[in-house]
């Protein structure tokens, strides 16, 4: 097991290695206007240094100065040996201090809708598969896939002009409103949780597809094998063969697949974030991207390539862990 | 996607036909084809033609899958849609329509001249800075006053002809009359002899406080102060007016002696003139005066005299000295309106509103506006967008744009996604491992990221929209190959080891010949379903990316970016017709997909769905 767990996380700082690589290259194969702009604006304030001063000292901060492969060295050292993944060009903090400031909100986001997902995802796939064929199964079934064909954007808005504009329920925008100070601690509470609805609505809906058809697969294979006949044979009542015997064996593909997804809670849901303007991880990095932040862009893109690879390391221990009969090596 | 074995799909009949026999998977479908088996020895016709192939069962069971065939309607119809129905419609997708609309607009505008205009005398310079200095004088009240004219120094003399015209003469000083103690001193100081007459003239002019006098058919000008008086001669140069000649011959102009004579007539209400061997007559009504020129009996009219400036208000608009007329006659009668009927024989009620200084004359006029957010009606079934452009016509080319992009990118990913799984799967060992590490690199590169900082750094490289709709392929293309190249592998590694892969060894096939006709074939079905459920998904990305505005650019439409209208909250509250038949297009052709991909899935793989 620990044999087999080195090896992993070795095998995945290889492929960090790289996908640090391709991102960095693509990041430096961009239009580097933004450096310039800082320069001429810093070098606009009075008693600074001039322009090409400010822009060489910029270029040396950022590696920009030498080659390609120099610059992702210089920034590998930096970020991975000294932890510095520079001032966010955008922002204007450091980059891991905004990261800290804005990730809790897209973890809360993305975990209460994780919840609600496997609450209703896993009961209505299981149902499916035990009423295969039936109304319940088809009704099911498109429900999941209207789920995957949503496209986030539209769903999104389609909630804003029923919740927000038309029954005036919820604020179509934003963190908090207007009044927040003002408000009681449990006020202030509130005030978020109401925000948050629309944006965990979209985000459970849209993603909720893929995990109930996930279930009624898996489900459907359980209740076709023969340990399911047996029990059946044996002369169990249907509530504890599907309680007791299939539901465990079922549990253990999700488990598996849920788990990978986990470390996902940190990466922010881009989109939704954006079109609600909730200040989450997705949102702030969403605006440092499309001015090509690359300090921000960096730092986010590495970050989800590790929730990644984690989420595939999870996934694999927990396939092992769960189910005793893999062996892994 | 699983990476399941499924059934040998491409083997040869028979073969099918003993997985039926033994295992009997497809309970349905074997059942009929035993009842037709004649059960004789003999590999006879009649017993070929009643086996099914496999791809009739998968035909098949595809057929009995409502959802799928919804799917497939789904899809049909979005082509034909998209394709047909862009090519049928009559509008083109770019297309902006106009609406007309009545609209009070401003048509010209009227103000009392308060500034001098000159008109200067052939052979002789006048600049604004001289006209200052002119002014300065008149505000001060004297009658002469010097100024540069090419870096000479000019001394001008101001005759006055009425309140509203002054005449400047280029004079020279010649000579002064000294007053001392009541006496009255003459003092030559050029060639001019002052004659016992001038002199007499000088002196009943100084008496009466004048400073012009005519002496012998020429100006003198007298500069009087307490203790002297200085006299110049000179020859008119500039005439400054504030009266506006409005001439009824385009290309006419009244010239400096024309002006002169008119105004000098006009100051004493003269009636007729002669200028130039040329007779005209001055009508005076109320504050306008015309000038007709006669000629024999002739009486045409030459020019009108106003002190109003009458400027249209846009350049397109051309106002005759008639319509002219019309404005100053309202005006001096205070009237608030007036009619003109003008060279079309149409008559148009004009309102005149006094403004401070300015009178504005406005006229309710058809102007042509972009017919932006109209209503479904008949003419557009769908409205129209916030160009102004047929929202039923960019749905059917945007729909071409999105199904274009996401047949070229599946095309793009398959042909990648092929080669580096089938070379993985095919050959193994250190090919595979390697092969494998390069999947997973790609794999855990964060797509949608990626996707929007090239976006964003294709807007400040300013593309053609149409070469960005290339590179977006591409791009998509690039960064999607991983699981096609995974299933590709899965489905190579399980077909390697099976015996007819054995057998095609053991006969001496080719590599080549082995890898594209014997396991590509079998590994086509699985990508048929994968390439189906992704198709979904690349228009779902593309939509995505459009809608962020890096997508697809406008002028092209894309479903996506007609629904980024409603990043104005406005439209997204009112004008439902813009984005959300947009929206429903994307979702339900999505999902048109994923209905034909699952009941692929389940054609080509009954186990699963037992």
């Amino acid at each position: 097991m620990w044999k087999f767990l080195v090896r992993r996380i070795l095998l995945s700082i290889v492929i960090l290695f790289f996908v640090s690589l391709i991102v960095y290259l693509i990041m430096r194969a961009l239009p580097t206007s933004y450096v310039e702009g800082i320069a001429r604006e810093r070098a606009s304030l009075p008693g600074g240094k001039s322009y090409t001063e400010w822009l060489q000292q910029l270029n040396q901060v950022y590696h920009l100065d030498g080659g390609v492969i120099e610059g992702f060295f210089g920034w590998l050292k930096d970020s991975f040996l000294k932890g510095e993944f520079g001032d966010s060009w955008k922002y204007n903090i450091p980059v891991v201090q905004k990261f800290k400031e804005v990730i809790w909100d897209s973890f809360t986001l993305g975990a209460i809708s994780l919840i609600l997902e496997l609450v209703i995802a896993i009961p209505l796939g299981i149902l499916a598969a035990r009423k295969q064929y039936s109304r319940t199964d088809y009704t099911v079934s498109v429900f999941a896939l209207i789920g995957i064909s949503l496209p986030s954007f539209f769903f999104a808005t389609l909630l804003k002009l029923g919740f927000s504009y038309k029954l005036g329920w919820f604020e179509p925008v934003g963190k908090v409103s207007r009044f927040y100070d003002q408000l009681t601690p449990v006020g202030q509470f509130f005030d978020v949780a109401s925000h948050f609805v629309l944006p965990i609505m979209t985000l459970t809906i849209v993603s909720i597809g893929f995990l109930m058809r996930y279930t009624r697969t898996n489900m459907l294979e359980v209740l076709n094998s023969d340990y399911i006949r047996t029990a059946r044979a044996k002369g169990l009542s249907e509530n504890k063969v599907i309680n007791k015997h299939a539901f465990r064996n079922t549990l253990i593909p999700i488990v598996t697949i849920v788990g990978g997804t986990l470390p996902g809670l940190f990466a922010g849901a881009m989109i939704t974030e954006q079109l609600f303007s909730i200040p989450g991880i997705g949102f702030t990095a969403y605006q440092a991207m499309i001015i090509g932040d690359i300090p921000f862009s960096m730092f986010y893109l590495v970050f989800l390539a590790t929730l990644t690879l984690i989420g595939t390391l999870i996934s694999d221990i927990l396939y092992a862990v769960v189910d005793p009969r893999v062996r892994v090596n | 996607m699983s990476d399941n074995n499924l059934p040998n799909n491409g083997i040869p009949e028979y073969e099918e036909q003993i997985n039926c026999q033994e295992e009997e998977i497809f309970t349905d479908s074997c059942s009929n084809i035993n009842e037709h088996i004649s059960h004789s020895d003999s590999l006879d016709d009649e017993q070929r033609v009643k086996m099914i192939s496999p791809a009739m069962l998968v035909a098949k069971r595809f057929v009995r899958n409502r959802l799928a065939i919804i799917g497939l309607v789904i899809i049909l119809a979005m082509f034909i849609f998209s394709f047909v129905g862009g090519w049928l419609h009559p509008y083109p997708e770019t297309k902006i329509f106009y609406k007309k609309e009545i609209t009070s607009s401003q048509f010209a505008s009227a103000t009392i001249n308060q500034n001098w205009y000159e008109e200067v005398k052939e052979g002789y310079q006048f600049t604004s800075i001289n006209k200052a200095a002119f002014a300065l004088a008149l505000k001060d009240g004297k009658s002469v006053f010097t100024t540069t004219i090419n870096g000479e120094n000019i001394l001008f003399a101001i005759k006055k002809i009425s309140d509203d015209t002054q005449v400047l003469f280029g004079t020279e000083r010649i000579g002064k009359v000294d007053i001392i103690l009541g006496d009255y001193v003459f003092r030559e100081e050029s060639t001019f002899v002052f004659s016992s007459n001038f002199k007499n003239t000088i002196l009943k002019a100084i008496d009466n406080n004048l400073n012009f006098i005519e002496f012998g058919g020429k100006e003198y000008f007298l500069d009087l102060s307490r203790r002297e008086c200085i006299i110049y001669t000179g020859e008119e140069h500039v005439l400054l007016t504030k009266n506006i000649y409005d001439m009824y011959e385009q290309n006419v102009r009244a010239d400096f002696s024309l002006k002169y004579a008119f105004e000098t007539a006009l100051s004493e209400n003269e009636q007729f003139l002669t200028v130039n061997q040329k007779n005209y007559e001055i009508e005076y009504h109320d504050e306008i005066r015309t000038i007709y020129e006669l000629s024999g009996s002739e009486r045409v009219p030459f020019a009108n005299i106003t002190k109003l400036i009458i400027t249209p208000a846009s350049a397109d608009i051309f106002l005759s000295i008639d319509y002219k007329n019309a404005v100053e006659e309202a005006m001096f009668n205070n009237l608030s309106s007036f009619m003109y009927t003008n060279e079309n024989s149409e008559t148009i009620e004009y309102l005149i509103e006094r403004n401070d200084m300015e009178y504005v004359i406005r006229t309710d006029k058809m102007t042509d506006l972009i017919d932006t957010y109209a209503s479904p009606s008949s003419d557009h079934l769908l409205g129209t967008d916030g160009s102004g452009m047929d929202l039923m016509v960019r749905l059917m080319y945007g729909g071409r744009v999105s199904l274009t992009i996401g047949f070229v990118v599946v095309l793009i990913e398959m042909l990648i996604g092929i080669i580096i799984g089938g070379l993985s799967g095919y050959f193994g060992g250190w090919v595979d491992t390697l092969l494998m590490r390069l999947v997973e690199i790609f794999n855990c590169i964060p797509t949608m990221p990626i996707y929007i900082i090239l976006g964003a750094a294709l807007d400040t490289m300013k593309l053609e929209p149409s070469v960005r709709i290339y590179l977006l392929m591409i791009i998509l293309g690039i960064f999607g190959w991983p699981g096609i190249a995974r299933v590709v592998r899965g489905q190579i590694l399980s077909l390697r080891e099976q015996e007819f892969m054995v057998a095609n060894e053991a006969t001496g096939l080719s590599v080549s010949r082995r890898i594209f006709r014997h396991l590509v074939p079998n590994v086509i079905p699985q990508l048929i379903v994968y390439a189906t459920m992704s198709l979904g998904g690349i228009i779902l990305t593309e939509a995505t990316l459009s809608f962020l505005n890096l997508g697809v650019k406008y002028p092209y439409a894309s479903w996506g970016n007609i629904v980024n209208s409603v990043n104005d909250s406005y439209v997204l509250q009112n004008y439902w017709f813009v984005w959300i038949p947009a929206g429903m297009l994307i979702l339900i052709t999505v999902l048109g997909f994923n209905f034909v991909g699952d009941g692929l899935r389940d054609a080509f793989d009954p186990k699963m769905k037992r």
